[in-house]
């Protein structure tokens, strides 16, 4: 019943999408605003249809309904209930599903607030967002139907993957990635309208659509944070980065759209980069595309990759769309769009943002080349080869130091021209916090001389950033006699744009000073503990009180108590296991995390004794790894600032709120859900 | 527009769209298995659940893998979990039955399962035509170096892996692994293929319980 339901639903949403392209092009076409308007309509028609198919499921998936394929595939009457909401984005089908549902959101948020804009911009971007939608209904109704009919109906099912079931962020990762993931198709949309209408010629376009981009792009980069989040408390290995494909399917969309935030700012300030600008912008999406048909459709070998099926010829004959009509719309325009503005100097921020295209975009191909790599050998010379680690860290380290370095040297720097004192007065300073981490490296004993680096420019971009901040608040507290916070305040809305790029500065900071010690400064142990016996790690002692196991309805636990002994005393306990599904061969390792300002202490239970007389566990210390989580945060609160459009006109609020990011708390959690 | 320069823009995507199509002709996860070729690992196991006569052996017996030697072993490993064992099963059974008195044996392998669902499932399918045996915890799936289940090994008369189907097997597959299996045995050993001779060789040593 549900299933049917639901079924008809996405058939319906089909007919209705394409119905809706087709009208949406026929009326821009020939002129009929009241099939445009039917066009809007049918983007609010699809997005109703998709929520009832996804309520539909989440129905089915609560009360257990084996009828239908996708719970069949992953709900148990054992799984607990939060977990058995969740395995919604757990499977295939159901991912494309919640995708769908999200591109309707996106698509009818779009429409919607920008459905009274003259000109064919707007109604061109809805055109292309119902074909992507088109695409997404297309494989629900046929190889991802997640509604099939299993008869003879199973009385029970497997449950979610062990993995997935295991911790709470998978309640966060996963609608974070596909709300940053799916929104590119937002600045997309609106860059096929800008081609398709001809608005492209102007750079207003680009003014509406950045907002848009900025809002994917904080949803992004929380989601990729919450990603190396969940695989540090959940993989045992003590690492948040792997270089995976899935990781890296994330982050490419994320290093262009980073680059496209600052081009931008070089298009509406000098007229230049238009056409690398609607490479960018297209790019990203194609990326996301490129990197779901990668992880979704088996061709690579990747902890998420699922089952190979027909699935992924529909998103090879999908992303072939996708490429060429991108290519052709871009080159197509790329006369229209020369720049009108030069370059007036090499020393001024222009130039710094050009640098900093440079790197993010070869830090982007560094990373697709790698991911991409095992596939050209196979195909070239018949080799299985993996590209790991030592590859992306040798390639791309250079190109994040140097990044570090350009975001202290941007905000330095004048538009236009700068003098050599201007120089000077700008870009020495800083060179004093670069003298002090650097300083805090060696002595703390780091000696990899990229690490040094990197301490060494985060303090050199720290002073800068915030020597930006200080510098206008103490202009504002000289002039308007304002006091210290109102100025921070006012200050930051007066430009949410600029400061709110400063403070993402500030969290990229913190995430690459979390990243950089965590790296450096990683200490290990393995040790078979009796009770009672201890085992120490840079200094940190820690004793096994016993081990346990517990049966639970979906899984059987076992457990050792770990205490924390400091000075005699026991100042924390943690308790590593390893859970036990029936579903999986091997248990799925639960290691449990202590965490302060400085560090963490991440205990692993490797192996146990039946009868509790000994248990073999690794405790891995590694400083500022919450660093990592809360420059995250950091960086989204300043995705927020910024998407903010400016104030028209300065009035004085009594009490201004600066939002805070409810997606990522800054504080990792201690104990589990 | 340049439509000029659009048509050689576009060409851009060829390459990338031919590796991509390449790449569906190969399963990443397709590693080789090296066990075709070489000796099945050995194992005894209780059966658990007896199968249809004529290949019903008692519940409880245990079956040897090397008394088997001589014929040809079907071994499928599956579990009431799975969801792609339900698609295999009714190819498996009635392949099995139509084979009945030819010299193969067809076992069933329970995978991280236990007895009571499985039989339950077994019911709920329609029954199975030959026994099942319960591989306690999966010690015979990590000899078998198991990827998943369902996974199907066909093994000759000389006790080695011919062939490792991973995933649901077709009629088709079995059709061809067993009959060339079949042929490929000594001329002699069983010409006209009768259950009884069967019968001797699974008669197990009377090992109750699990191993």
């Amino acid at each position: 019943m549900t299933g049917l339901l639901a079924h008809d639903a996405l058939m319906v949403s089909l007919v209705l999408v394409l119905v809706g392209a087709i009208m949406g092009t026929l009326g821009i076409r020939g002129r009929r605003a009241d099939w445009v308007q039917i066009a809007f309509g049918t983007v609010y028609g699809n997005f109703v249809l998709v929520t009832v198919a996804t309520l539909a499921m989440i129905y089915a998936l609560v009360t257990h309904d084996f009828s239908i394929s996708y719970v069949a595939q992953v709900g148990s009457r054992e799984t607990p209930l939060f977990y058995t909401v969740i395995s919604l984005w757990g499977a295939l089908e159901g991912s494309i599903l919640f995708w769908a549902w999200v591109l309707g959101a996106y698509s009818t948020a779009v429409v919607f607030i920008n459905r009274k804009r003259a000109g064919n911009l707007v109604p061109w971007a809805s055109v292309t967002l119902l074909v992507v939608a088109l695409f997404f209904a297309i494989l629900l109704v046929g190889p991802a139907n997640p509604f099939h009919a299993v008869f003879p109906v199973p009385g029970d099912g497997p449950g979610p993957n062990p993995l997935l079931q295991n911790h709470i962020l998978m309640a966060v990762h996963p609608p974070l990635l596909y709300l940053g993931y799916v929104g590119m198709a937002v600045p997309f949309a609106f860059a096929m309208g800008a081609m398709l209408s001809g608005e492209v010629v102007s750079d207003d376009w680009i003014k509406i659509t950045r907002p848009y981009l900025l809002v994917s792009w904080g949803f992004l980069s929380a989601a990729i944070i919450a990603g190396m989040w969940w695989s540090y408390e959940v993989l045992g290995w003590g690492g948040y980065w792997a270089w995976d494909p899935v990781e890296n399917a994330s982050f490419m969309p994320w290093l262009v759209a980073t680059a496209f935030l600052h081009s931008a700012m070089v298009q509406e300030r000098r007229g230049m980069l238009r056409l690398w600008n609607l490479n960018l912008m297209v790019g990203t999406f194609v990326l996301t595309i490129l990197g779901t048909f990668l992880t979704r459709s088996g061709i690579l070998s990747s902890v998420h990759s699922f089952t190979q099926g027909p699935i992924g010829y529909y998103f090879l004959v999908f992303i072939a769309v996708v490429l060429v009509v991108t290519l052709v719309m871009v080159a197509g325009n790329s006369d229209r769009l020369r720049s009108t503005g030069h370059l007036e100097s090499a020393a001024s921020r222009e130039t710094v943002f050009l640098l900093n295209n440079l790197f993010l975009t070869a830090f982007m191909f560094t990373v697709l080349i790698g991911t991409l790599f095992p596939l050209v050998a196979e195909a070239l010379r018949g080799l299985k080869v993996t590209v790991g680690e030592p590859f992306f860290n040798k390639m791309t380290l250079p190109l994040i130091v140097s990044l570090i370095f350009l975001m202290g040297v941007g905000p330095a720097l004048p538009w236009g021209a700068a003098s050599k004192a201007d120089m000077k007065a700008k870009l020495l300073p800083p060179f004093a916090g670069a003298v002090v981490m650097a300083v805090i490296a060696l002595v703390t004993g780091a000696r990899n001389p990229y690490a040094v680096l990197t301490f060494a420019f985060v303090g050199y971009a720290a002073f800068a950033n915030f020597r930006e901040y200080w510098i206008g608040m103490s202009a504002r507290h000289a002039a308007h006699d304002e006091g210290w916070a109102t100025a921070l305040v006012r200050l930051v809305q007066g430009n949410r744009r600029r400061y709110g790029g400063y403070v993402a500065h500030i969290g990229i900071l913190f995430v690459a000073l979390g990243i950089a010690a965590s790296q450096s400064f990683r200490t290990e142990r393995e040790a078979t503990l009796k009770p009672g016996e201890s085992l120490t790690v840079a200094g940190h002692t820690a004793r096994l009180k016993e081990v346990w196991g517990r049966q639970e309805p979906q899984r059987a636990v076992i457990g050792a108590t770990m205490e924390v002994v400091e000075n005699g005393k026991v100042v924390a306990t943690a308790d590593p296991r390893m859970n036990f599904y029936p579903t999986q061969s091997t248990p799925v390792p639960t290691p449990q995390v202590i965490s302060s300002i400085g560090g963490d202490l991440y205990f692993n239970l490797m192996a146990f004794d039946q009868n509790g007389a000994h248990a073999t566990v690794k405790l891995i210390v590694q400083p500022l790894v919450p660093w990592i989580w809360f420059g995250g945060g950091i960086v989204v609160l300043g995705a927020i600032i910024g998407v903010f459009p400016k104030r028209r006109r300065r009035t004085a609020p009594a009490a201004v709120r600066v939002p805070v990011p409810a997606v990522v708390l800054p504080i990792p959690r201690e104990g589990e859900a | 527009m340049n439509w000029k320069r659009a048509a050689i823009a576009s060409l851009a995507a060829v390459p990338v769209i031919a590796l991509f199509a390449w790449g569906f002709t190969k399963d990443p996860n397709n590693i080789p298995s090296p066990l075709p070729g070489r000796m099945a690992p050995d194992f005894s196991l209780a059966v658990f659940a007896p199968g249809q006569p004529p290949m019903a052996l008692p519940v409880g017996d245990t079956v040897h893998l090397a008394k088997l030697r001589g014929e040809v072993v079907v071994l499928n490993f599956w579990a009431s979990w799975c969801l792609s064992c339900r698609d295999e099963h009714r190819t498996l059974s009635a392949f099995a039955k139509r084979y009945a008195d030819r010299p193969v044996h067809f076992l069933g392998v329970l995978y991280n399962d236990r007895p009571a669902p499985a039989i339950s499932w077994i019911d709920e399918m329609g029954g199975q035509e030959y026994p099942s045996v319960n591989d306690v915890d999966a010690h015979t799936a990590i000899d078998y170096g198991l990827y998943g289940v369902p996974e199907t090994y066909f093994i000759d008369g000389n006790g080695r892996v011919a062939f490792k189907q991973t995933g649901p097997v077709t009629d088709a597959i079995l059709t061809h692994e067993v009959d060339s299996l079949i042929a490929a045995l000594p001329a002699g050993t069983r010409p006209g293929g009768s259950a009884d001779t069967a019968a001797p060789t699974l008669a197990p040593a009377k090992t109750k319980g699990t191993p």
